[in-house]
């Protein structure tokens, strides 16, 4: 190792060479090319349209065990409120149970059986609402008009000498059970987060091609038959895609402003700059993968090994904090992890290199230790 | 150059696993010189190639590749030589100029527009730069990467098998450029299957196993050979073959259109066996024996010692 960088510099003719080639190839390559843009689109559209955050006309089922005026307004205003479609009556909280597990309605309401009788008495009953939480992104606006309506709804029937129970806070306690996902994800992290996904998906699986198809096409024994070294090599290959990255970061920014009016309220130019850490990350990850892989084959396999963890354990699809320690762990070693705190910080809460520092740091790593392995591997010789 | 020689490497060796694919092989090759590297498939000739130019670390062998440490200088030697692969291994996706360009880039030529122009220009394909290589017949492939591995200038051709698939009268163009560059103070080690092909090398080396059996001129390495041939001519001479193909000394009966070439080592034990059948209508007349016949019985010889 010392020996070949001791005889053989970088020179930036070759690395030249090299980039020039990636890019003439990358343009002839339609599939390729309509893939590094074409996929993030699609997805774009499918999670950002088809995911709909604030969804109203939720099926519900009612078991109202006290049947009394305060129940009967109560379920008026659950209707007015245009989130809650009362599709179902219940009458048991087996029955209740069942709905809810046989995906019947996404929301229960429970009112207790002494409701009026406590609410008359000013000790504050339960107001049971449970939710089919597996979509959270469907709970929580729905969860928050509930606690509205305690107030306004139940206000108007303590008239007279009941005027007393009204109060800043509701007269009854609203318990809200949510089953299956103790925690909601906000609808805005979908597509920042997105920006992450997507990267990581085609950045890995592109350059995890790149070494591999030389050796099937044997075009790599021409390559090292010259005098170009590794880094040249590897760089040079990084290069042209940290282009295609852009690209798509650009497309993903523009379509979170005005297609899905995601409040970008930080810095984008930090983030732009921020961001090529994160490709050159996922590139390194991509170029070492392909040094490792017998053929391309091998290659995709362990693109999708490695992106699978990251799609699941980053906190795109489930909350970070609600994973075990272990779990958290991993996702800690991923660079997506990472890259989500930073673009969701930057784009939604605004902020600034200090805030994002610690999450920048670990991807730095990151790729200091995953070009490190990938030079390492990288083979001059074809044994 | 330290060295009269071009090439001048001893006891190099290279197993894959615990097969030993080369073995020992000594080879000397003076500047200007074309040398033909001959032997059956299999027998380890790429394999020396890609240890000559650094693609294979070798497992034993020292000496000097061009004036440097083959094994510790490949770096260098790798801006001095070049080497065209037995597979095609320009990018098909790249156009005829692009992969000339990609090259001269690479090895950092001072004039590279200039260079490249000059290649296309003797390739003859200045109208059809733009063409994909790709898309390239099989003998204009050999053409373009003859041109690709020129175009830095080098000092030493590595040449494995540029002329498979290519038509006789593209062969003879082929060789007759490789002959000017040789002229000029290039040297050039390629590998072929051709016999006409080796006898327009100056000197030629034979292995088999990874073994080096023979080298030297042509006129040499069939005197080494040490066969003797006989050429039959007339009729039913098939019928002839059968007779004699086991007799003691008997080693090789090739037949060609029209005669039979019999040949053997032990030239006494051959004449003996063939003696009662000298009485036929048919013609016999002792000549030199061809080149092939001598690469044959030495890879015979050599699969009795070594495999
Ligand atoms: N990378 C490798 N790993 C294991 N065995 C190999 C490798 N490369 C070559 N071999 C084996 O080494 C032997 C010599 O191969 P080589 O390609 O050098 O033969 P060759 O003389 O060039 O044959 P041909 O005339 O068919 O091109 C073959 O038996 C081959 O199977
Ligand atoms: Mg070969």
């Amino acid at each position: 190792m010392v020996q070949f960088i001791g005889n053989m510099s970088f020179t930036f003719h070759r690395f030249f060479a090299i980039v020039m080639k990636e890019f003439i190839q990358m343009r002839r390559d339609r599939l390729t090319f309509g893939m590094m843009i074409g996929v993030p689109m699609i997805q774009l559209i499918l999670f950002g349209y088809a995911i709909n955050s604030n969804p109203k006309h939720l099926p519900t089922a009612v078991f109202a065990a006290d049947n009394s005026p305060f129940s009967r307004t109560l379920i008026w205003g659950l209707q007015n409120s245009s989130y809650f479609d009362l599709t179902r009556e219940a009458h048991s909280v087996a029955e209740i149970n069942t709905m809810l597990a046989e995906n019947k309605v996404q929301f229960a309401v429970t009112i207790p059986v002494d409701f009026s009788r406590k609410l008359l008495r000013g000790e504050k009953p339960n107001l049971l609402l449970e939710a089919d939480a597996t979509d959270p992104s469907a709970v929580g606006f729905a969860t928050a008009a509930v606690s509205q309506l305690a107030t306004t709804v139940i206000n108007r029937d303590l008239i007279g000498p009941l005027t007393k129970l009204r109060a800043s806070a509701p007269p009854f306690n609203i318990v809200s059970h949510q089953h299956y996902n103790p925690e909601s994800i906000s609808q805005y992290n979908i597509v920042p987060g997105l920006m992450g996904v997507m990267l990581t998906m085609t950045m890995i699986m592109i350059t995890g091609l790149a070494i591999t198809r030389e050796r099937e096409r044997g075009t790599m024994e021409n390559l090292l038959s010259t005098p170009v070294h590794p880094a040249e090599v590897i760089i040079g290959k990084i290069v042209p895609y940290i282009f295609v990255g852009y690209v798509q970061v650009t497309l993903i920014l523009l379509a979170a402003k005005f297609l899905f009016n995601v409040p970008i309220i930080g810095n984008v130019p930090l983030l732009l700059a921020l961001v090529l850490l994160f490709i050159v990350a996922n590139l390194t990850v991509g170029i070492t993968f392909s040094t490792i892989a017998k053929n391309q084959l091998q290659a995709m396999q362990m693109a999708f090994f490695f992106f699978l963890p990251s799609l699941l354990l980053s906190g795109y699809m489930f909350p970070f904090r609600g994973m075990p320690v272990w779990a958290q762990n991993i996702g800690e070693c991923l660079p997506l992890t990472h890259f989500l705190r930073i673009v969701r910080g930057i784009l939604l809460k605004g902020n600034g290199i200090n805030e994002v520092a610690p999450d920048l740091w670990p991807i730095a790593l990151f790729v200091a230790i995953m070009l490190a392995i990938g030079i390492k591997r990288y083979r001059q010789t074809l044994d | 150059m330290s060295s009269a020689f071009a090439i001048d490497v001893r006891g190099v060796t290279k197993k894959f696993g615990t097969r030993t694919v080369v073995n020992n092989i000594a080879m000397q090759v003076r500047p200007g010189e074309i040398y033909g590297f001959l032997g059956p498939n299999g027998s380890g000739k790429t394999t020396f190639l890609r240890m000559l130019c650094g693609l294979l670390t070798p497992d034993g062998g020292e000496g000097k590749c061009l004036g440097l440490d083959f094994r510790r200088e490949s770096p260098e030697i790798k801006k001095r030589v070049g080497y065209m692969t037995q597979k095609f291994s320009f990018y098909e996706d790249l156009s005829i100029e692009e992969n000339l360009e990609f090259i001269a880039r690479l090895y950092g030529m001072p004039n590279r527009k200039a260079a490249v122009q000059k290649s296309l220009e003797r390739l003859g394909m200045v109208e059809r730069r733009k063409q994909l290589a790709g898309a390239l017949s099989g003998g204009w492939k050999q053409r373009l990467a003859l041109a690709a591995c020129l175009i830095h200038e080098p000092q030493l051709l590595l040449l494995d098998e540029p002329t498979a698939g290519v038509d006789p009268k593209a062969r003879r163009e082929f060789w007759d450029e490789i002959h000017q560059l040789a002229a000029g103070g290039l040297t050039v080690l390629i590998t072929t299957h051709y016999m006409d092909e080796a006898s327009r090398c100056h000197r030629l080396a034979y292995i088999a196993y990874g073994n080096l059996l023979a080298h030297g001129t042509v006129a040499e390495v069939v005197k080494f050979g040490g066969l003797t041939t006989w050429e039959i001519s007339g009729d039913n001479l098939a019928a002839l073959a059968d007779k004699i193909r086991k007799l003691p000394g008997v080693e090789q009966v090739v037949a060609f259109g029209t005669a039979l070439h019999v040949s053997g080592r032990d030239e006494k034990k051959l004449s003996a066996s063939l003696a009662p059948f000298m009485t036929g209508s048919q013609r016999w007349e002792k000549i030199e024996a061809g080149l092939e016949d001598v690469f044959i019985s030495l890879m015979e010889t050599a699969k009795d010692n070594y495999a």
